[in-house]
């Protein structure tokens, strides 16, 4: 027990500060419950998304400013390819945007390696190419969702025992937590954290850094995409103006222990982090604060809560 | 490099370590490529008033650019400026009515020290990564302006006249905005060419340790870089308002990212320690032609983007190829 807290102190301390959370909401709202959570979740989810891209290519040494033009692609196909193939074609459909994000992540990474231009100048580049595209894909909102599709993020999970749990949440779990898992578990994963910690060293123990990199960007992607699907799910059309995702996947991503030097971090506390950011919004809203304060409250978060970290960061060095 | 004519002495191997050694040269040469190809396209565009409006809204983009290149130096950047230059641009505004032109001005300052102040402090007292603490920042900037704005919109806003003169004035067709920026411009290469600190930047930025070793206090440094900046992009948005001759809580926005794009172009590096703004200037001239050319060429919005950001990869490509691969 004490080991496991010496190793995820991080994540532990975001686990209890989300626990307090939900504890605070339903203080300042005591109809707060099983479909507040619902609510909660539902809306989490994109971000959560957009997250757990943002932490795979940090923690791989790169950052993926592209990440909510890619969601807004990912957004206008789905609803594109929905309206067009109709029920039937939905599978496919699916198919096609998570292929398309992979894709469009593969695109990016290849870029980084090719050109040696740095991350964050290729991935800024490739925010006007991926918004490019996704305004030429749906000039407005427009396109539907498939209803069972958009029945599958909502509500709570129909089984017995479970039915507080929402099914927004199940889905997270199951995808972006399926995704993580099978990533941990393999070499694909272990390369990515070694290019993040040392690329040289990396390099030198015979990782492929360059493959290594254009998957990470490529999963990312993917995620990206399924980002901009879960969105136009909630909201039953597609969007090709990107949303506030990038500020806060980045925000989310820090908070959740994920380190900008690369190499450091996993997903659990990047999307607890989400939700603890989704709370605090809810939260204040509940108070009925006005929400521009909200924006300032949710902004000094992010940094009293980045300085916290440097300043820890900067004592271990010393030590 | 095994071309024949790149041999070590050959011609094609000397043109490019000149290339090499005075980038700006490539840059000019891609400025005036892009120039002649809008003459080309439509004949006649290019005369004295359209080279005036270039310079004129190229003169905003390059002042904010030039943020991104002081920080760059460092191995910093600052997503707070176009936050910054809005807030200073609609304070401004709003306080003209009430204190007049100067105190207006001086007062709508105050806020942008104060967020140089908070950049300082994360980045240089907690070391929080530049682009974490700006980003941030920026926001919080953000969320004050917008509960300031529901104080004061029933006391109307008025750009200073003297802003509106800089900014859409013409004396003899040369913008009145060049009289700013000549000045300023001068600034930046004194401060970053002349002065201790601008070579503390470079230092800082090429080899923290070893700068700090030869006797740097980085924290020193960077609290006087951001509030600098800060002051930078505060002024860049009492121009930018006047140019604009009204403001909104999104005046500034569509200029960060091209900003920092201005001076990725120019040939400063974003790890830090390399670059010059005159390469930032140049820069910020290509983008703004690149701008007009591609609203010229009329093809619907997203292809436009998709071709921004496309060429803005591009040039940086070719150009680290040119000055890195030897």
């Amino acid at each position: 027990m004490r080991r496991f807290l010496a190793r995820h102190y991080w994540v532990t301390g975001l686990a209890v500060l989300f626990v307090l959370m939900l504890g605070l909401t339903r203080i300042i709202q005591p109809g707060f419950g099983i479909s507040g959570l619902e609510s909660v979740t539902r809306a989490a989810l994109p971000y959560a998304f957009a997250t757990a891209a943002m932490s795979i290519t940090i923690i791989a040494g790169g950052i993926e400013l592209s990440v909510a033009s890619m969601m807004a692609v990912g957004g206008t196909l789905s609803a594109v390819l929905m309206a067009k193939w109709g029920v039937a074609g939905t599978v496919p459909a699916l198919l096609v945007v998570m292929l398309a994000g992979a894709a469009m992540g593969a695109v990016n990474g290849v870029a980084v390696v090719l050109s040696r231009v740095p991350d964050i100048v290729v991935t800024l580049a490739m925010m006007y190419v991926w918004g490019g595209v996704a305004l030429l894909i749906l000039n407005g909102p427009g396109g539907t969702a498939t209803p069972w599709l958009r029945e599958l993020i909502l509500g709570q999970v129909p089984l017995p025992g479970l039915r507080w749990l929402p099914q927004a949440a199940l889905v997270m779990a199951v995808v972006i937590g399926g995704i993580w898992w099978s990533l941990r578990r393999s070499k694909l994963g272990l390369s990515i954290y070694a290019i993040g910690s040392d690329q040289t060293a990396a390099f030198r123990s015979g990782v492929a850094v360059g493959p290594t990199r254009v998957a990470a960007y490529a999963i990312g992607g993917m995620l990206a995409a399924l980002g901009g699907l879960s969105l136009t799910l909630s909201t039953g059309v597609g969007e090709p103006i990107p949303g506030p995702y990038l500020m806060a996947s980045v925000a989310a991503a820090v908070l959740g222990g994920v380190a900008l030097t690369g190499g450091i971090g996993g997903i659990l506390g990047p999307v607890i982090a989400v939700f603890i950011l989704r709370l605090a919004r809810l939260d204040l809203t509940l108070m009925s604060v006005d929400p521009n304060v909200t924006t300032i409250v949710e902004g000094t978060i992010m940094a009293v809560v980045v300085m916290i970290g440097g300043l820890v960061a900067l004592r271990e060095k010393r030590r | 490099m095994s071309d024949a004519s790149l041999q070590p002495d050959g011609p094609g191997r000397r043109a490019l370590l000149w290339l090499r050694e005075t980038p700006i040269i490539a840059l000019i040469v891609l400025l005036v490529a892009l120039v002649a190809l809008l003459e080309y396209l439509s004949p006649g565009i290019v005369n004295e008033r359209w080279i005036g409006n270039t310079v004129k809204f190229a003169i905003p983009l390059a002042m904010l650019a030039a943020c991104q290149t002081l920080t760059m130096y460092t191995g910093g950047i600052d997503l707070s400026a176009a936050a910054v230059a809005t807030i200073t641009g609609f304070v401004m505004a709003t306080l003209v009515p009430h204190f007049g032109q100067g105190w207006g001005i001086f007062i709508a300052l105050v806020p942008a020290v104060l967020i140089g102040l908070l950049n300082g402090f994360g980045v240089a007292i907690c070391r929080v990564h530049p682009l974490i603490m700006t980003l941030g920042s920026g926001l919080i900037g953000i969320g004050c302006l917008q509960v300031y704005q529901r104080y004061t919109i029933a006391t109307g806003s008025e750009v200073a006249p003297v802003l509106e003169w800089l900014g859409t004035g013409r004396t003899r067709s040369v913008p009145n905005a060049l009289f700013l920026f000549v000045p300023f411009a001068a600034f930046v290469f004194f401060v970053q060419n002349r002065t201790g600190f601008g070579r503390m930047l470079y230092a800082a930025g090429a080899n923290e340790r070893a700068a700090r070793l030869s006797g740097l206090r980085p924290w020193q440094l960077y609290f006087a870089l951001y509030v600098l900046v800060a002051l930078i992009a505060g002024v860049t948005g009492l121009l930018y308002a006047g140019i604009i001759r009204t403001t909104s809580l999104s005046l500034a926005d569509p200029l960060l990212l091209p900003s920092v794009a201005a001076a990725v172009i120019g040939g400063t590096s974003i790890f830090g320690g390399r670059g010059s703004y005159a390469g930032t200037i140049v820069g910020a001239l290509i983008l703004t032609v690149l701008g007009t050319l591609l609203t010229l060429l009329q093809m619907p919005e997203g292809a436009r983007r998709i071709i921004f950001g496309g060429i803005i990869l591009l040039v940086t490509a070719i150009y680290v190829r040119l000055t890195d691969n030897g």
